[in-house]
């Protein structure tokens, strides 16, 4: 059985074949809407997220499918002490496939070791978050053609942003990605990123401060929010937060096919003056998340598509 | 040298970085066995100046080689039959270790669910890393 932990658990074939699918659907969704009927997704959420839930949610409703689950751990058997790899047994009784939400690093991969169901990780802790990487990877295919050959500048927080860390696991995969790492000094990725990922593969990257300086250079701008739940320290938090805000005027600074991504939610990051910039690509961004997991579902479900 | 009695069938552990034995002796569980353990520290060594020494009477599972791989993968072991050496070891970094050492990554699943075993994989031989097999935290030696 497969199951979905780390972007890389899919191969560059598998990718294409599942963003190729996605693209189908996001053209007639439609289409789509009785394969999964009788089946049910389990959407096991220790920690709140709305949108990564209700996309989740979105998608199996979409597909004719239903839902069941909680959305927080004091909602849950978590609460009384219950180990995530005893849940996940109880659950593979009730759902076919389930998508999990865990604030502790690693849990999604526990409860894949003991599930008799396909487990997708939907965020574990500051570590991977590989749903948003595929509608990452679907949303600049689309806007660009291609993964390769682009210089992809990520912008906020790159030490705690688990979707900075996947989605540089999975471009690297490709021809002539450069990165451009715009952060403060306090959240540069961390170094097995650096080490382990960009030098070993020998990708070309620059870490740098200034986000106006690298605008003109970019091809794709992916800004992050500086996540508080992820800070010990309250003034820290504080001290980063407003560190980049993206406006009208440093759009004027970049290519004019330059596109914004975001993973929303956004706080103040990205100026609302910007969403009406038609570069603005970050809602766009949110659709194709409902259609990149109705293709995965699709895909661990093992249900044929072909004859659609 | 001094002589700890000779052996006739077990193992020596030999070429230990003097002053780490007894760290050995504690990670090996050596001291739950009841067979003969001697110890022998600061020997003298032509190739390292000073070194320890662990003579252990017994089979060779009597001891985790992983664990002892991954503590210094540098350790020969001298297996002895007859009171002769009928073998000499070499030891390599485990590519898989578990329960030797914790996660100390406090967001990593490890860290609530005192169930689990903590395992690492060597990510890098050359550099000597393992990660968490959970949270990928690095764990250099």
């Amino acid at each position: 059985m497969k199951h979905l932990l780390n972007p890389l658990d899919l191969s560059i074939k598998e990718m294409d074949e599942l963003l190729n699918l996605a693209d189908d659907i996001a053209s007639d969704p439609k289409k789509y809407s009785h394969c999964c009927t009788g089946k049910k997704l389990a959407t096991l959420f220790y920690e709140p997220s709305t949108r990564t839930r209700l996309s989740f949610e979105a998608a199996m409703i979409n597909l004719g499918g239903s839902v069941l689950g909680f959305s927080s751990a004091d909602s849950s058997s978590a609460a009384k002490g219950e180990s995530v790899s005893d849940t996940i047994r109880v659950i593979s009784c009730y759902a076919d496939i389930c998508a999990m939400r865990h604030p502790k690093e690693g849990a999604p991969m526990v409860a894949a070791g003991k599930s008799r169901i396909p487990v997708i990780n939907a965020g574990d802790g500051g570590h991977q978050h590989p749903t948003q990487t595929l509608t990452d990877l679907m949303t600049i295919r689309s806007l660009r053609g291609s993964l390769g050959n682009l210089t992809i500048g990520l912008c906020g927080d790159l030490k705690f942003g688990r979707t900075v860390h996947s989605l540089i696991h999975s471009l690297i995969r490709y021809d002539n990605v450069k990165f451009v790492l715009i952060s403060p000094k306090e959240l540069r990725v961390p170094d097995y990123i650096r080490e382990d990922v960009l030098n070993e593969h020998n990708i070309e990257y620059k870490e740098v401060e200034n986000l106006e300086d690298v605008m003109p250079d970019l091809d794709i701008l992916y800004m992050t929010r500086v996540q508080k739940e992820r800070f010990f320290n309250e003034e820290e938090y504080l001290r980063m937060k407003d560190f980049y805000i993206l406006d009208a005027k440093k759009m004027e600074l970049a290519k004019p096919d330059m596109y914004v991504l975001h993973p929303l939610p956004r706080v103040n990051e990205i100026s609302v003056e910007v969403d009406d910039d038609p570069r603005a690509a970050y809602f766009t961004q949110a659709q194709n998340g409902v259609y990149v997991r109705m293709a995965l579902i699709l895909k661990l479900l093992d249900i044929d598509t072909s004859d659609l | 040298m001094l002589n700890v009695g000779q052996l006739n069938e077990g193992f020596v552990l030999d070429h230990i970085e003097a002053g780490k034995s007894m760290q050995i002796y504690d990670n090996l569980g050596l001291g739950k066995l009841d067979c003969c353990v001697a110890i022998i520290k600061n020997a003298r060594s032509n190739k390292m100046g000073k070194k320890d020494i662990i003579k252990i009477e017994g089979g060779l599972d009597l001891v985790d080689l992983d664990v002892l791989g991954f503590i210094d993968h540098t350790i020969t072991v001298n297996i002895i039959k007859d009171g002769e050496i009928v073998e000499k070891k070499r030891l390599s970094l485990p590519k898989r270790i578990t329960n030797v050492i914790k996660c100390k990554n406090p967001r990593c699943i490890t860290s609530i669910e005192q169930e689990l075993d903590h395992v690492f994989i060597l990510t890098d031989e050359d550099k000597q890393i393992y990660r968490c097999m959970y949270c990928e935290e690095k764990y250099s030696k």
